[in-house]
C-alpha cells in the first residue's frame, strides 16, 4: 500500500514540476516580448533575420524542390493508373499547401535556425555575457531574447510561402516538363481545387503556430541550460527533439482543426 | 560582412516572401479572392441529392456560375432542399429553369445543372425551382437494370 501512494506521489511531483517548467519557459517569454518597441532595437531584428530567415533560404529551396518533383512523380504514377494524371497538380498543390510546406519547412528550421539559437545563447550563458549583461543594466531577455523570436515569427511563415511555391514549381518541372501532363489542366485543376482562404491562408496559420513553438522552445533551451558544453549540448538536442515532436503534435491537433469534422 | 549586404539580403528575402504568398494566392488557388462577390441564393427541391455537398459547382451551359451552399431536407415536402448562391452578374435565369443533378465522368463529383427556360420574368433572390432532376445513383440503376432482365426473360 505505502510503495502505490509513494508512486502516485511520484508522479505527481513529476506532473508538477514538468507544470513549473513550462510556466517558467512562458514567464521568460513574456517578459522578453511585453516591452514596448524601440526603433534603436531594429537592427538587432535586422541581424537575427539575416541568421534565422536568410541563411535557411538555401536549405528550404532545395529541399522544396525535391520535394514537389517527388510529389509530382509519385503522383504521376499513382493517378495515371486510374487515367486521372491530370489531377496532379491539385494534388500536389494541396498536399503542399496544406500539409507538407508547414510541417517539413518547420522541421527544417528547427534544425537549421532552433538549433543554433540554443547553442549561442547557451554559450553566452556559460561565458557569463548574459550576467554581464544584466550587471550593465541591460536587460539580456529584451536585448538577447527579443529580436531572435520576433526574427523566428516573421522568418518561417515566408519560408512557408516560398517553400510551397517552389515546391509546386518543382512538381510542374517533372509532371509537365518531363511526363507530359497538359500544363492547362496541371494549373486549372489545381487553381479549382485550392481555396485561399481555406488552404493557404491556414497552412500560413499552421506556420505561425510553429514558429511560435521552434523560437519558444530553442531559447527556453538555451537560456536556462547548464552553462557546460555537456549542458549546451544536451540543450541542442533538447531542442531539436521537442521542437519536432511540438511540430508534428500540433500539426495533427491543427490540421483535425481546420480540415476535419467539417462533414 | 557589411550592414548593407545584410540590410538588402533581409529586405530580398521579406519580399520574396510576399511575392510567393502573392503567386499562390493569383496562380495556385485561381485568384478567388474575389469570394464575398456579389450573389443571390436561389433554392431547389431534388428528390433525391445522393452525393451533392456544398462548395459543389452550379453551372449553366457547362459554365461555372455559382455554388451550392446548402443542402438539407424540407420538412414540408420531405425532398432535398440545395441551396445555390449565383453570381448576380447572371441575372437572367427564367422562372420556368430547371434545374437537375450531374456527374462529371463516371465517378466524378456531383455538380449541378441550370438548364434556362422559355419565360421572360427571371428568378431573384430567395426564388425555388420545382422543375428539377434528381441525382443518379448507381446502385438503383443497376438494380432497375437487373430487374429489366429477369422480366425481359
Amino acid at each position: 500500500m505505502a510503495t502505490i501512494i509513494k508512486h502516485i506521489t511520484d508522479l505527481g511531483a513529476a506532473l508538477l514540476s514538468k507544470l513549473a517548467k513550462i510556466g517558467k519557459a512562458l514567464l521568460m517569454l513574456l517578459q522578453a516580448i511585453i516591452v514596448k518597441p524601440k526603433a534603436s532595437s531594429l537592427p538587432r531584428l535586422m541581424q537575427q533575420l539575416y541568421v534565422v530567415g536568410v541563411q535557411s533560404l538555401i536549405i528550404m529551396l532545395v529541399s522544396a524542390l525535391f520535394i514537389g518533383m517527388v510529389l509530382g512523380l509519385q503522383g504521376y504514377t499513382l493517378l495515371a493508373a486510374y487515367g486521372s494524371e491530370q489531377a496532379v497538380g491539385q494534388m500536389v498543390a494541396l498536399t503542399l499547401v496544406r500539409e507538407l510546406s508547414p510541417v517539413v519547412a518547420a522541421l527544417l528550421f528547427a534544425g537549421r535556425a532552433g538549433s543554433a539559437l540554443t547553442a549561442e545563447i547557451g554559450l553566452m550563458k556559460a561565458t557569463e555575457q548574459l550576467a554581464s549583461l544584466e550587471m550593465f543594466g541591460v536587460d539580456p531577455l529584451h536585448r538577447i531574447v527579443a529580436p531572435r523570436f520576433w526574427a523566428g515569427m516573421i522568418s518561417l511563415p515566408l519560408l512557408v510561402a516560398i517553400f510551397s511555391l517552389v515546391g509546386i514549381y518543382g512538381g510542374h518541372l517533372v509532371a509537365v516538363d518531363w511526363l507530359g501532363v497538359y500544363s492547362g489542366s496541371y494549373w486549372g485543376n489545381m487553381q479549382q481545387a485550392v481555396d485561399f482562404n481555406e488552404d493557404v491562408l491556414n497552412g500560413m496559420i499552421k506556420a505561425l503556430v510553429f514558429a511560435f513553438l521552434i523560437s519558444w522552445i530553442a531559447l527556453y533551451q538555451g537560456y536556462s541550460c547548464i552553462p557546460t558544453s555537456q549542458g549546451i549540448s544536451a540543450a541542442t538536442t533538447r531542442t531539436v527533439v521537442y521542437s519536432s515532436l511540438a511540430i508534428l503534435g500540433f500539426d495533427f491537433i491543427l490540421t483535425a482543426l481546420m480540415f476535419g469534422g467539417a462533414v | 560582412m557589411s550592414k548593407r549586404w545584410l540590410e538588402l539580403s533581409v529586405g530580398l528575402m521579406i519580399v520574396a516572401g510576399l511575392a510567393a504568398l502573392v503567386a499562390l494566392a493569383l496562380q495556385v488557388s485561381g485568384g478567388n479572392l474575389s469570394r464575398n462577390a456579389e450573389n443571390y441564393t436561389i433554392t431547389a427541391l431534388f428528390q433525391n441529392a445522393a452525393g451533392l455537398g456544398s462548395k459543389a459547382r452550379v453551372t449553366m451551359a457547362g459554365v461555372t456560375i455559382g455554388e451550392v451552399s446548402a443542402v438539407g431536407i424540407d420538412p414540408n415536402t420531405l425532398m432535398a432542399k440545395v441551396h445555390m448562391k449565383i453570381n448576380s452578374q447572371v441575372d437572367y435565369l427564367s422562372i420556368d429553369s430547371s434545374a437537375s443533378i450531374l456527374t462529371a465522368g463516371l465517378l466524378g463529383e456531383k455538380y449541378v445543372g441550370l438548364t434556362v427556360g422559355a419565360e421572360d420574368d427571371v428568378l431573384v433572390d430567395g426564388d425555388v425551382i420545382e422543375d428539377t432532376q434528381s441525382a443518379l445513383v448507381l446502385e438503383e440503376l443497376i438494380s432497375q437494370f437487373l430487374l429489366n432482365l429477369g422480366t425481359n426473360k
